[in-house]
């Protein structure tokens, strides 16, 4: 395939004459840079219009009329501030599990324990909350909170990249496994120790609270939306930064994409895949402050509630790029939010069934999408092999 | 085409027309074979070689034209007919499973079976008669993810036989192979010719062509150009026919006889009193399968010296270089640059002391396929483009576009990711990135494997002028001609010693060969 496919000579007869040469590539340049755009920008959308279409045919089979229900949908998410707000809530503990997700797949680990690493990211939060003195100005209280709640969803990210580095455990069953570990010694140990009684939950933290949105735009009033989503999008941007203009980011990505050229590139591939899973672990953990310090104000048992393999999602759909993933997780905390507001005509379940489609249409669209960007990689080469050769004949 | 016409061919392609969406792979290509022949392809990369073949094999569908096959036009059929109609390929990238013994490959698909299950034990035996028939030796017990790259060749090879191939086409076989096997090879072919069989054999290599076969069709730019009797055919009418021009051809001084060439030692300018750079000692290593594949080894390379090793894949050069890359531990031994003991030095600690690296597998180990040209451009390397952790990129386009500029790649968009280019010019890539920087050794492991006749022309040039600039160079290569061409001593590798290290000069095709072997241990 590669010689056909590739079509050309690297002995072309001669050179084309410079001026054109330089035409060709720009245009070339051009062409491939848009195709890297459709590509980005393609399966999401492919994704959202077949979820509409099921959605339509199921809304029909509960005798409703779909505009009518996507109307109500969209009114009771983007129709209101208070709708805004909880989006943006959700979202951002989506963004924090996608981005931990996306991380670690750029480094060809999978990490399916973000749900665990959020938990335990929230619980660290909660235990430092309650232990700090009281009154702890939040400018210092916030910070060493985020921090314990990285640390944490840091260290539990260790544990299976520690594995995967050091005897090539398998960090899929390791993470696996390691959500029920994690959550059932958080269970035990909030239930046996921390909990108030008659409740899931610790005692209320007493310094580090994030304030809400609500406190500086009286709109949001009565949403969970709060200042996380600011941490969140700001680790979006240094996720971006740190793949794409870090080395450690270039030996990520080629870690991920041809581990035995990273080695011979002078990368130590274990050292990237622990330090990777630590990383993806920090993401998720920083999820964790949104319920915890944004919302309710303690740790409770199941808050995480499948935001951690929602992540998985995210990350597909967002296809591993930090912005795309903040994209992705609007839209699923757009779906999640929206089968409250549509309840009163159809089940919420239906947008559980929508988030259901637009992934297994990403899950479909993604790979075929690559295969048609490489296509279009050796078009643009072909295409300058032709001009090249139709020049000098 | 009246030219082509005969009565009853094996394999008769007509005006086939073949696109990849706006690439025209084929646009107008005939082939005719007759059987029992040995039919050369030759043309570039990217003549469309490798897509009529496929559309031979049943693997695309053409988008015009006709394919006859013992005169039955058998236009667009599908693997499994091709296979049952007795056609095999044989293909450049080999499509084996790598976690199954060599057996279990082979029969994959065609298992025989006791009762419900797989007989290993008969398909084990039924592999080993095969070999030994063949003359294709491979241990049928070992993993193909452990076997060299020759190996696996030769277990694709086995696997066509095995389905009853009659008609074999041959995508580029002896790129992975060394002389003696490259004569094995001809000695299985030859035999298939005289039980009938037929052979297409694709090949960039022309002295080849003129060795074994009967009929040689060129291709360029996915049209049929012409078609040659070998007897009485030069390479250098093949070479005209493929690239449309003269080339400069370094196999033409060898190709007709297997002498002695004397190569321009004299042209390197450091003296022979040099201290050398590269010091290697006792260094014995082990392989995947954990024999002991490089066997207490030493020897030096000076400056402005190329020592080359010539022998048969899987005698232990592929661990010998990535024990001196540091990509493989050391069992024993030390291996010394200048001065400076790499002891347990990392792989970035070496390259950094000057040690350039062309690794045999470009496209597992040497690029990083969905990687820009100007990224692959810095691999191995990234730690000096940029401070504090954050890449340049700017340096980084700078770079590219020089070296696109230098080493000629192509197309130069610096952009393109390196899956997109043409093997050659994957290549240069390579070479770039690994000689246009400050380096005193480079190793360089099949420098021209898979590469048309230009990027070669191109690759040895390089390669000498290094030479000449007091640069060590350890040379490893599956295609002898190119040792004797470049090497200033060679030696010869067997059983992960080096059996013989002689002058290049007082070295013939011949005698190198017969080391190889063993024979002459």
């Amino acid at each position: 395939m590669s010689s056909g496919m590739s079509g050309g000579t690297s002995t072309g007869p001669a050179a084309p004459p410079c001026e054109q040469q330089r035409k060709m590539q720009s245009t070339g340049e051009v062409r491939a840079i848009v195709q890297r755009l459709a590509g980005g920008f393609l399966p999401p959308l492919v994704a959202l219009a077949s979820a509409a279409v099921v959605g339509d045919l199921l809304i029909l089979s509960f005798g409703e009329a779909p505009s009518t229900v996507f109307r109500l949908l969209v009114e009771g998410t983007w129709g209101n501030a208070y709708g805004i707000g909880q989006v943006l809530y959700k979202a951002t503990t989506l963004a924090c599990t996608g981005l931990a997700f996306a991380l670690a797949s750029r480094a060809g680990l999978f990490n399916i324990g973000a749900e665990g690493q959020l938990a335990a990211g929230g619980f660290g939060a909660a235990l430092l909350g309650t232990l700090l003195p009281a009154g702890t100005p939040g400018l210092i209280a916030v910070p060493l909170c985020l921090l314990a709640a990285m640390l944490v969803g840091a260290g539990v990210g260790a544990v299976p990249g520690a594995l995967r580095a050091k005897f090539g455990a398998s960090e899929v069953i390791v993470t696996i496994m390691l959500n029920f570990i994690v959550l059932a010694f958080l269970n035990w140990i909030v239930s046996s120790k921390l909990r108030v009684p008659e409740t899931l939950h610790t005692l209320p933290v007493v310094a580090g609270m994030v304030p809400r949105l609500a406190d500086s735009f009286a709109a949001f009033r009565g949403s969970a939306a709060n200042f996380t989503i600011v941490f969140a999008v700001l680790a979006a941007v240094v996720s971006w930064w740190y793949l794409f203009r870090t080395r450690s980011g270039y030996e990520l990505r080629a870690v991920g994409l041809q581990p035995d050229a990273a080695e011979y590139g002078g990368v130590r591939v274990p050292r990237v895949m622990l330090v990777t899973m630590c990383l993806s672990g920090a993401l998720a953990g920083l999820g964790g402050m949104n319920f915890v310090l944004g919302y309710k104000g303690y740790y409770e048992e199941g808050f995480a509630g499948g935001a951690g393999f929602l992540g998985i999602a995210v990350g597909l759909v967002g296809r591993n790029h930090p912005f795309g993933i903040l994209g992705a997780a609007l839209l699923f905390g757009t779906l999640s939010q929206g089968g409250l507001a549509v309840n009163a005509i159809v089940p919420k379940q239906l947008t559980d069934i929508l988030t259901a489609v637009v992934i297994l249409a990403v899950a479909v669209a993604v790979p075929e999408v690559q295969k048609q960007l490489r296509a279009a990689a050796a078009n643009v080469t072909a295409a300058f092999y032709r001009d090249a050769r139709n020049d000098v004949s | 085409m009246t030219m082509f016409a005969s009565n009853a061919s094996a394999i008769r392609m007509t005006g086939v027309v073949k696109a990849f969406g706006a690439v025209v792979a084929n646009r107008d290509a005939f082939l005719d074979v007759a059987p029992g022949e040995i039919h050369a392809l030759v043309g570039e990369n990217g003549a469309g070689k490798s897509t009529l073949m496929r559309v031979l094999a049943g693997m695309y569908a053409p988008d015009a034209g006709t394919v006859q096959v013992n005169s039955k036009n058998v236009t667009g059929w599908k693997t499994q007919d091709a296979i049952a109609a007795g056609v095999g390929m044989v293909h450049q990238h080999f499509m084996l499973v790598p976690t199954l013994t060599v057996a279990e490959n082979v029969i994959l698909g065609m298992e025989p079976r006791k009762g419900m299950q797989v007989d290993l034990h008969r398909a084990v035996i039924e592999v080993e008669s095969l070999c030994r028939k063949s003359g294709l030796h491979v241990d049928a017990k070992a993993k193909v993810a452990d076997l060299s790259v020759g190996e696996a060749q030769r277990v694709e090879i086995l696997k066509a036989l095995y389905r009853g191939a009659k008609i074999l086409i041959l995508d580029e076989p002896t790129a992975v192979l060394s002389p003696p096997e490259v004569r094995d090879l001809w000695t299985v072919l030859r035999a298939l010719k005289a039980d009938g069989g037929t052979v297409v054999l694709i090949t960039h290599k022309l002295d080849e062509v003129i060795a074994v076969s009967d009929t040689i069709t060129v291709m360029r730019g996915g049209m049929t150009i012409s078609r040659f009797a070998t007897e009485g055919t030069t390479p250098r009418d093949i070479a005209r026919a493929m690239v449309g021009r003269d080339v400069q051809l370094h196999l033409d001084a060898q190709s007709g006889a297997d002498t002695c060439v004397a190569p321009a030692a004299t042209e390197s300018t450091a003296a022979p009193s040099a201290l050398p750079v590269l010091r290697v000692t006792n260094i014995s290593v082990m392989s995947d399968r954990g024999t002991r594949a490089v066997n207490d080894l030493s020897f030096e390379i000076r400056p402005g010296e190329i020592l080359g090793i010539a022998g048969v894949e899987g005698n232990g050069q592929t661990e010998l270089l990535e024990a001196i890359a540091g990509l493989r531990a050391m069992q024993s031994g030390s291996v010394q640059l200048s001065s400076q003991d790499f002891g347990t030095r990392s792989v970035r600690e070496r390259a950094d002391l000057g040690l350039s690296h062309i690794p045999e597998d470009r496209q597992r180990r040497g690029l990083i396929l969905d990687y820009s040209i100007a990224d692959n451009l810095v691999l191995g390397r990234q730690q000096h483009f940029g401070s504090f952790g954050a890449l340049d990129t700017a340096r980084i386009a700078i770079n590219a576009v020089e070296q696109v500029r230098r080493f000629d790649i192509r197309p130069a968009m610096p952009s393109l990711p390196a899956r997109a280019l043409s093997g050659g010019n994957q290549q240069k890539i390579v070479i770039a990135r690994e000689m246009g920087r400050e380096f005193s050794v480079l190793l360089a492991a099949q420098p021209t494997r898979g590469v048309d006749v230009g990027a070669i022309e191109f690759i040895h040039a390089q390669l000498r002028l290094a030479r000449n600039a007091g640069k060590g160079i350890l040379l490893v290569s599956a295609d002898l001609p190119e040792v004797l061409a470049l090497s200033d001593r060679i030696a010869v590798m067997y059983g992960g010693r080096f059996v013989t290290v002689l002058p290049a000069a007082q070295c013939t095709a011949e005698q190198l060969g017969s080391y190889m072997t063993g024979a002459a241990v």
